[in-house]
């Protein structure tokens, strides 16, 4: 079977990769004809059916799908509301939905005759899920993660190592993602001619946001076929966790014509909205331009981008994909914000009661569904993403706690 | 005409090459950068590039990196880098400033009130180094609107077309980037810059500087062979890190290394 990626004729971004004033491509002129290139293989390999083919497998046979959807009946009979069901993206291999992204970037990649891959990471689930497919194409592999994150996410930084990635350590600005994908585009610009830059999540210059998507958009495909088989009609809402926001917009892109599905990006309060201490661009930023993309960023009255903080390191981004600015500015999309402190009681919550240990990024969507399922009814549907396993976070989980694991 | 034609035509006349100094604003401290712009004049420079601090320097190494992070740790703002070149316009009315940066700052201020302010500070040209001319359309109408030149790069891997393109929305100069990567790197080839030099000049009669990987006098006098204009960045702001807290060894020797680049260019 071959899987179809495109969407609706005439849909989002224009040609020039924007989604409404949001998107684009700002980005050094070194960097403009290699972008260029690598859109015109995209174009080329999205009507492929050989590629698409190869992808189709390895998505089957390498990460695992489809991914269940799930119905959580005892946490829905708890919260006493609508059913809530979970897009099982925690049991693709590696544990999140990120290698849905990395697998078919990488074989563009090979497509493209290059040798070299390089990615930003910031949890480190990127850094994996590329470290992975890297490994298994038998292409060399960079991963740039900023120093703090490496302090935090020691796991993964030695999971990268041994699937043969070398990991540099970035010592500039506030060592986390945002200074991660900017040393990530030094080396693209200065290795371009046999280096791929596989960009984790739909931020950065065109024609990332829409390919990143593209390779996203399996997780609501799935999930828009399996409700109708299992629950025999559409969902209610959809829920998803939004850092940079590949997830969220996987989940929701094929649902964006239904417009009777109310939809619902997550993005992380911190310590909360009115501290200054949070993630939440789209909820308390404003647009400016950062990465590549014109889109909504926490920046100061200056045009500086701030520090910004969440106890999920997947969500610490100061950026937002601009297609979800777009989403946000027409009203197709609501976005919420989730506490640290929320996110976690919904990390111990799902862990106790459905015996499931959610990634402390899709415990934001989780926290925001158990608000939202007791004001509906018992027979309107949630689709929450749950976008990544937790095992990576019970050391932060147990360091809160004052214990050492 | 603006002051940055005004420069090329008088150095045509005398056939010599512009040096273009780089150093970003507020680097180590405020209080250094309009006495060092008025130093480096006197030393040789022809036309300034004032780097405005940004949090997210993505085309620069990590010399210039650094640069800007003393900078913002001062406070510096694009609003004060538009005050200093006003203080320097006070003794100095003929030297072309180029502001040279990231787009952000600028997107905030508004593009309309920066390049008014811009144009009354007596800045003559603003690089925005992510912005192509694709993104460019409402910047240029502003800058063009104030008298303000707008200065793009272009790269090793830019093709005709796009020279085409870049070069016909450009005035003042065009910046050619000497190699792949950012700045500070090392590599310079200057055959291959010749080369791409010649294909350049197919498509305009603008000036064409030529930056990244001009260390010293030998590569500034071999890349003023030929270009028109040397930009020297890294090179100086190394010495702001190595003398950082000793404004004068700074400024002597910045304008050390900028009056030997001039003697060997003009040599």
């Amino acid at each position: 079977m071959t899987v179809q990626i495109k969407q609706a004729e005439g849909s989002l971004p224009d040609d020039n990769g924007h989604f409404g004033p949001y998107g684009g491509r700002f980005v050094a002129e070194t960097l403009m004809v290699p972008l260029r290139e690598l859109q015109e293989a995209y174009d080329k390999y999205l009507s492929d059916d050989d590629f698409l083919n190869e992808l189709d497998a390895d998505l089957r046979q390498f990460v695992g799908r489809p991914s269940p959807l799930y119905l959580a009946e005892r946490w829905t009979q708890q919260l006493d509301g609508a059913q809530i069901w979970l897009k099982r993206e925690d049991l693709n291999h590696t544990g999140a939905h990120k290698v849905n992204n990395t697998v078919g970037q990488a074989l563009l990649a090979k497509r493209m005759g290059k040798t070299r891959i390089i990615a930003e990471t910031g949890a480190g689930q990127h850094g994996v899920a590329t470290a992975t497919v890297a490994a298994r194409l038998g292409l060399k592999c960079v991963v740039d993660m900023g120093a703090v994150d490496i302090a935090r996410q020691a796991i993964n930084v030695y999971r990268m190592k041994l699937l043969g990635a070398e990991v540099v350590s970035v010592e500039s600005g506030s060592k986390t993602l945002k200074d991660a994908l900017n040393e990530a585009m030094r080396d693209w610009v200065t290795n371009i001619d046999d280096t791929f830059y596989i960009i984790g999540t739909v931020a950065g210059p065109h024609p990332y946001p829409a390919m990143v998507r593209d390779f996203q958009a399996i997780i609501g495909r799935e999930a828009r076929a399996q409700i109708l088989d299992q629950a025999g009609r559409l969902p209610d809402a959809l829920v998803a966790c939004v850092g940079g926001g590949s997830n969220a917009i996987g989940l929701f892109y094929p649902f964006l014509e239904d417009r009777d599905v109310a939809i619902y990006g997550v993005e992380a309060a911190g310590d909360g909205l009115d501290t200054g201490r949070h993630a939440a661009p789209l909820c308390a930023g404003r647009p400016g331009v950062l990465h590549g993309n014109r889109t909504y960023l926490m920046e100061d009255d200056n045009g500086q981008i701030i520090e910004t903080h969440s106890i999920s390191a997947g969500l610490d981004y100061p950026g937002v994909g601009p297609e979800h600015a777009w989403l946000k500015d027409e009203g197709r999309a609501q976005y919420v914000a989730i506490t640290d402190d929320e996110a976690l009681d919904a990390f111990h919550n799902l862990t106790r009661v459905e015996g499931i240990m959610p990634a402390l990024e899709s415990s934001h969507a989780l926290a925001y569904a158990s608000k939202l399922a007791p004001t509906m009814d018992r027979e309107q549907i949630i689709i929450v993403n749950l976008s990544g396993r937790g095992d990576k976070d019970i050391h932060t989980v147990a360091a809160l706690e004052g214990i050492k694991v | 005409m603006s002051r940055i034609e005004d420069c090329f035509t008088k150095l045509k006349a005398e056939g010599r090459k512009a040096l273009i100094p780089y150093v970003t604003a507020g680097d180590p401290e405020p209080a250094i950068s309009v006495p060092l712009m008025h130093a480096m004049v006197a030393a040789g420079a022809d036309i300034i590039e004032l780097g405005v601090p940004f949090s997210d320097p993505m085309a620069d190494g990590p010399v210039i990196q650094r640069a800007a992070e003393r900078a913002l740790e001062h406070g510096t703002r694009l609003r004060d880098v538009l005050a200093m070149v006003a203080e320097f316009r006070q003794q100095d009315t003929s030297t072309p400033v180029v502001l040279m940066g990231y787009l952000n700052p600028v997107e905030v201020m508004g593009y309309e009130t920066f390049a008014r302010a811009a144009a009354e500070a007596g800045v003559d040209g603003v690089l925005s180094v992510d912005l192509p001319p694709e993104e460019a359309h409402d910047l240029l109408v502003a800058l063009r609107g104030h008298g303000v030149n707008p200065i793009f790069l272009l790269a090793p891997t830019t093709d005709d077309a796009r020279i085409e393109r870049i070069c016909a929305v450009a005035s003042g100069y065009v910046y050619y980037v000497a190699l792949k990567g950012v700045t500070g790197a090392g590599g310079l080839d200057v055959q291959s810059v010749a080369d791409k030099l010649v294909q350049i000049r197919r498509h305009t009669d603008l000036p064409v500087g030529v930056g990244f990987g001009i260390k010293d006098a030998d590569s500034a006098a071999a890349v003023a062979n030929v270009a028109d204009a040397v930009v020297v960045g890294s090179a100086l702001v190394k010495k702001i890190e190595q003398n950082a807290g000793q404004s004068d060894k700074i400024t002597r020797e910045i304008t050390d290394v900028l009056a030997r680049m001039r003697a060997a260019m003009d040599a």
